[in-house]
């Protein structure tokens, strides 16, 4: 299981701010992260199951 | 001659090769399936194609002959419409785009090829484009399904199930380089890059193996590989393939053809890929004797390193130690910046290179104390945080439905489903760059000239390819004009001429010499 993600939720991490990126804070992005999880909520496949049994493709190169 | 011009006389016996510009591009194959109405890729491919260039408009046809290494292609032979380019095997539609891309159907999927590009930079502006017009496809095509029909479209590698497609790059590479150094420079990169270029999959696709065993591996394509190096690119897949068409002079250029990568939905990912490839083929082209990492078992290692998300595997090298892909991954970077702080990087970009270093050292450092300070930049990451975040809120277990669910989600092209675009995924090009990388072509390579002349002259070209274009001037023979070298046919040399022909029979008078 995801031991991972509560051991990070306690750490703080913030990077150099280079001209070509900014890096969010740690708590920050917690909330985006449940922010994304309800947002996936509702687009995710309904019928996961169903979707993932019928996605079949040929093979290509 | 004389004797004492002896010296003179030596043959330079070994050409010694040098970078050369990394004119570079990617062939993405993606995943389609038709809801609603009967699935069958190949026409829902067409379908897709042909919705976008429409079929009522003269649509511009790669020109179907076969590949001839030995034919010179600057005589005027006339077209021989019934002649098949080998590499098709169902090839109903293939179209040749005014951004000077090639989109097609191959293998039961539809495939976009980039136009030729100069820089890493580009190839990201281009193959975002792709993405463009696969949605603007998708849109056209929706109002040509039967009701309540859809055409579903993931740019990602394999369905689960054991079929793989691919995203495949391509880089110009001196001919004078042995090709063994060419695999030599690359086939450590090809195991270990995918720690910051892997998609990420649920499951596991190694035949043996069952799907069930691996909640999470950082690769799509790493269970597919059964060679080190080979010519096959739909079975036994090999990490180095040694496809040799090089589409334009072979006398001074190989194009290297590389089908051992995932398909990004990262810029960053996709920017440091082609980067960081061309960087290390151009490091070798520079200095061929270099010592470079070597694996004792790439194909094994390939899956080794896939199948732990946590970065810790160890594979063996050629002389005998352990090493973790990371650290594999330090040499490289290492040898990349000592080539560009030793040449300044032109071969494939100065901005490009300081801009790839940049990133791959904040990847790599990142990955190494904290994947998830890189997940705004490399997929795996980003889809296993999701994948864990979900599994966490709804308590399920690995390998659910749900999971392997959102691994394809994320790489849906459409707008409202796709999760890629929802991640925060840094961004490199602009939405106006993408727009207009859509219609018009790059102007540093030949493929300025091809798409300059299928938007201009589209109902007076037979056929485009890669290497030449087919004009009909209105008498015969039909006029092919040869596009040997990739960097010519810029827009520096043939954008005024273009201008000032109004049509085809001008533009073929005007050319004085072949454009390559």
């Amino acid at each position: 299981m995801p031991d991972r993600i509560q051991r990070k939720k306690t750490e703080r991490h913030v990077d150099e701010v280079t001209e070509a990126e900014v890096t969010p804070t740690e708590s920050a992005a917690i909330d985006d992260l449940d922010d994304l999880l309800d947002e996936i909520d509702e687009i995710l496949e309904e019928n996961a199951e169903e979707f993932v049994r019928s996605y079949v493709q040929k093979g290509g190169e | 001659m004389v004797a004492e011009r002896s010296s003179e006389l030596k043959p330079d016996s070994t050409c010694k090769p040098m970078a050369v510009p990394k004119v570079c591009g990617l062939e993405t194959e993606y995943g389609i399936l038709v809801r609603g109405a009967d699935n069958n890729p190949v026409t829902a491919s067409a379908l897709l194609i042909n919705a976008y260039t429409g079929v009522a408009q003269e649509q511009v046809a790669f020109d179907l002959i076969a590949e001839d290494p030995q034919r010179d292609a600057r005589s005027p032979d006339p077209l021989d419409p019934y002649e098949f380019d080998p590499e098709l095997e169902y090839a109903p539609v293939n179209a040749v785009l005014t951004n000077g891309a090639r989109y097609y159907v191959d293998h039961a999927h539809p495939e976009m090829s980039t136009p030729e590009v100069r820089t890493p930079r580009e190839a990201v502006i281009w193959d975002r484009a792709g993405e463009e017009i696969i949605r603007q496809s998708m849109a056209a095509a929706q109002r040509l399904v039967p009701d309540g029909a859809e055409i579903l479209i993931h740019k990602n590698n394999s369905d689960g199930k054991g079929n793989s497609y691919g995203c495949h790059e391509n880089y110009l590479v001196d001919r004078g380089l042995p090709f063994g150094k060419v695999i030599s420079a690359v086939m450590a990169h090809f195991v270990t890059r995918q720690v910051f270029a892997g998609a990420g999959k649920v499951g596991c696709e190694l035949p043996g193996m069952p799907s069930d065993s691996m909640p999470f591996q950082l690769s799509q394509r790493a269970d597919f590989f059964e060679e080190e190096v080979g010519l096959e690119t739909t079975v036994r897949r090999p990490i180095v393939n040694t496809r040799d068409e090089p589409h334009c002079d072979a006398s001074k250029y190989r194009r290297l053809h590389v089908i051992a990568g995932d398909a990004n939905m990262s810029e960053v990912a996709t920017f440091l890929k082609v980067a960081s490839t061309a960087m290390l083929l151009a490091a070798v082209e520079d200095e061929p004797t270099m010592e470079l990492p070597a694996l004792a078992n790439p194909v094994r290692a390939i899956t080794q390193i896939s199948h732990d998300p946590t970065l810790s595997a160890v594979v063996s090298t050629y002389e005998g130690t352990t090493v973790r892909a990371l650290d594999v991954q330090w040499q490289l970077f290492e040898i990349a910046r000592s080539w560009v702080e030793r040449t300044g990087g032109e071969a494939v970009g100065e901005a490009d290179c300081a801009l790839a270093l940049q990133h791959w050292e904040h990847i790599l450092s990142g990955l190494e104390s904290n994947p998830l300070t890189v997940a705004d930049r490399v997929d795996w990451v980003a889809k296993q945080r999701l994948i864990n975040a979900y599994a966490e809120r709804h308590n399920v277990v690995p390998g659910s439905a749900a999971l392997r669910a959102i691994d394809l989600q994320y790489h849906d092209m459409r707008p409202s489903k796709g999760l890629a675009s929802r991640c925060g995924l840094v961004t490199l090009v602009d939405d106006d760059e993408v727009q207009r990388a859509t219609t018009q072509p790059p102007t540093s390579t030949r493929a300025y000239f091809r798409g300059r002349c299928v938007e201009r002259y589209g109902n007076d070209i037979i056929a485009a390819n890669w290497d030449s274009m087919v004009f009909d001037i209105g008498a015969d023979p039909l006029r092919r004009v040869p596009m040997d070298d990739p960097l010519r046919g810029t827009a520096e040399l043939v954008a005024n001429v273009i201008d000032n022909s109004a049509t085809a029979v001008d533009l073929v008078a005007a050319l004085a010499e072949p454009i390559g």
